[in-house]
């Protein structure tokens, strides 16, 4: 059965957690218990109706202010498909969660209430989802009860919305809009007889067919040694072996390799996922290799096909989602962490900061504050290997960490 | 090797991946153990991760003293198989020693109890990362946890500050003093861990599978009658039935399930069409509807 990560994406009381409750209740992956605890909560509450956004607002200060503060997981499956949806908050001062869940996600749902419309908040999700080039957006206009379940509202909707499209960076991405009522159940898992007008899919059938074709591990092959394991045993005397997990493309026993960044080179001789030794090792897969030749590998080196070399660079230009209250500054001193490597940065310039609603840059930017975007140019102190977001996800991303505060403090896309 | 076509292969390339950064990462991990499937998982998992090395870490159980004594039995030969450092730290020595008291009455647990214990050990041999098997389908407050979880000098959780993770880049950057408690199968489902002890044919102790008990009825559950740990009114009666437990905390908080899975395809089946979730019958979640949430904060696994 294959996964499918989902991101969402509203803002205050666009019905997302309902939308979610909505989801597991007619795909009936609420327990009789957890169903019961809705019931009982709602009744208490005085609703009418079945408030399932009490199934995914998991902490205490959610439920007591109705909304949702962190990225919550939750997990159903249908015959077809195991689903993991990361549920994001929608308030501007989250921002940082909805790139977290984003970046985890291969597909993302944006929520509309189709009484208000495009909103500032709906030009930031989707920007944020442009980004991070989440490969499918489903736009879902809900709470099409309230508008009588008006054509007119959604094509208004819809057109507006495709203003934002012709400004995206990322064309490529998969744009899919659903008039849909979480709370009376339209189109979510069954398909609505109310808006005969829309010929669609309702949204979990859309999800059911989504396309599996995997486009952020397509790229060139790069495995960043974890850990070294060394046995020192009887058995395995000698036995030097290299884990870590593969990006981007397979390795095979036999490839000719290069170590980075000594730029030794050397041929793969084994691969073993725990005790069986296979020909090739998969994306994705954590595996233990071993070389050739006896040479010195450490954690953060890389190991790259021969004729396929990253850029290998102590400066670069990234995208960055500052996420930390205290500002990143010009000549700020920050950890770079890309993949499991970790280098000291400074930060050399801020080229220009990006409105998140499409409104347009500012170059005078000299500091970023929470839930700035801005592109940001670094200096380090040895070299990384990197690729360019756009080819490939995994090697084209990195963290920045406060060495005096050791928080994960923002994000970065390399350019 | 094709090892990411299906959804638990990929759930144990992730786990494998997150044992492997604890072990770069931290001086002093050390690998939670309850005795449950869900530990008994993360050993395998480790196994796995360091081949052909040994687990480069010590696992640590904290005994209640109130454990069902089949997961008792199970966990030592498990470690004397696989050749592993054991430690143990018993709740019984926090009540002796007057830092926490022990509950009374019909829903008394020492369930609370085992955070001091924890936290002490912690403390002890200044571990500085605790592999834990909790999973975020498990319980709502668990769904917001973080697969790297810093806790604080006192072992507590803030749980509006946590770090964002992204990708799959895990930042165990700590002030000394600090530690992280890691979740390597956060994204796993009860089903999952039930499949993934069915695909690798691991052994987990007999409670897990249906067998005759001596029970009592109370609240709606099922009460284990065969040992002094549950306190039993007079008039809740003793019946025979035939039962498993679905998770295996300490005896006075974990009730059982009426099953007749006598094998581990058979609870799988049962778990899929199941409609009742797994916490259903733990009664230190029943407390309050922030129950786990609260425990949490205070330095609970």
């Amino acid at each position: 059965m294959e996964v499918l990560k989902i991101a969402t994406a509203g803002s205050v009381d666009d019905g997302k957690s309902t939308l979610i409750g909505r989801i597991l209740y007619d795909t009936k992956s609420l327990t009789s218990d957890k169903l019961k605890a809705i019931e009982d909560k709602s009744e208490q509450l005085g609703y009418d109706y079945l408030d399932f956004s009490l199934a995914t607002d998991g902490l205490m200060a959610e439920r007591e202010q109705g909304i949702t503060i962190d990225v919550a997981h939750i997990y159903f499956s249908t015959k077809k498909k195991s689903y993991i949806i990361a549920d994001t908050p929608g308030h501007v001062e989250y921002t940082r969660n909805m790139v977290t869940g984003a970046s985890t996600s291969q597909a993302s749902i944006i929520l509309i209430d189709a009484r208000k419309g495009v909103i500032e908040q709906t030009n930031r999700h989707f920007f944020i989802n442009n980004l991070l080039r989440v490969k499918d957006v489903v736009v879902a206009i809900n709470k099409m009860d309230l508008v009588d379940y008006s054509e007119e509202t959604y094509n208004k909707i819809k057109a507006d919305f495709s203003e934002l499209m012709s400004k995206r960076d990322y064309q490529d991405q998969k744009i899919t809009f659903i008039p849909v009522s979480a709370l009376q159940g339209d189109n979510v898992v069954n398909k609505s007889d109310k808006m005969p007008w829309y010929t669609g899919d309702a949204l979990l059938q859309h999800l059911e067919d989504l396309d599996k074709k995997d486009i952020y591990n397509v790229g060139t092959p790069r495995f960043p040694v974890q850990y070294v394991i060394r046995p020192k045993t009887e058995d395995f005397h000698d036995f030097r072996g290299y884990a870590g997990k593969v990006y981007g493309g397979e390795l095979s026993v036999g490839d000719d390799i290069i170590v980075l960044p000594s730029k030794t080179r050397s041929k793969i001789k084994d691969i073993y996922f725990y005790d069986e030794k296979y020909e090739t090792a998969s994306r994705r897969s954590s595996v233990t290799i071993t070389l050739e030749n006896d040479i010195n590998v450490s954690r953060g080196d890389m190991i790259v096909k021969e004729n396929d070399l990253p850029t290998i660079d102590k400066q670069f230009t990234a995208n960055v989602c500052w996420m930390d209250s205290e500002n990143l500054t010009v000549g700020g001193k920050y950890i770079v962490q890309h993949g499991v490597n970790k280098v000291l940065a400074k930060v050399d310039r801020i080229n220009h900061k990006i409105n998140p609603d499409y409104s347009g840059i500012d170059k005078e930017a000299t500091s970023l504050g929470v839930n700035d975007i801005a592109s940001v140019s670094f200096k380090l102190n040895k070299p990384i290997f990197f690729d360019q977001f756009k080819n490939h996800r995994t090697n084209g991303s990195f963290i920045l960490i406060d060495p005096q505060s050791n928080n994960t403090v923002g994000a970065g896309f390399i350019q | 090797m094709n090892k990411d076509t299906s959804n638990i292969n990929s759930l144990e390339n992730e786990a494998i991946y997150i044992m492997r950064e604890v072990a770069a990462q931290f001086e002093k991990p050390v690998l939670l153990f309850s005795g449950g499937k869900d530990s008994i998982t993360l050993v395998r998992l480790a196994v796995k991760a360091f081949y052909p090395a040994k687990i480069p870490f010590p696992l640590m159980h904290i005994d209640t003293g109130h454990n069902f004594p089949e997961t008792i039995e199970f966990r030592d030969r498990l470690c004397k198989e696989l050749g592993l450092e054991l430690i143990v730290r018993n709740v019984q020595d926090s009540i002796d020693e007057g830092k926490v008291k022990e509950e009374s009455g019909r829903y008394a647990s020492r369930n609370m109890l085992q955070t001091t214990t924890l936290l002490d050990a912690i403390e002890e041999f200044k571990f500085d990362a605790c592999i834990g098997g909790a999973r975020r389908d498990e319980e709502k407050a668990r769904a917001k946890e973080r697969i790297f979880s810093v806790r604080d000098d006192f072992g507590q959780w803030d749980e509006k500050n946590q770090r964002p993770e992204l990708f799959d880049m895990l930042n165990g950057d700590i002030e000394h003093g600090q530690n992280v408690r890691v979740f390597p199968i956060s994204n796993w489902t009860e089903l999952d861990v039930w499949s993934y002890i069915e695909q690798e044919n691991i052994e987990i102790p007999s409670i897990y599978f249906a067998h005759k008990r001596k029970v009592f009825l109370r609240d709606g559950m099922i009460w284990s009658a065969e040992d002094d740990v549950v306190y039993r009114d007079e008039n809740e009666e003793v019946l025979e039935k035939m039962v498993r437990f679905r998770t295996v905390g300490d005896m006075s908080c974990t009730a059982a399930v009426y099953s007749d899975a006598v094998s581990i395809s058979k609870v799988v089946e049962e778990i899929r069409d199941s409609t009742i979730s797994e916490r259903g019958a733990r009664i230190d979640d029943k407390r309050s509807e922030g129950a786990m949430e609260k425990r949490k904060q205070q330095g609970y696994f």
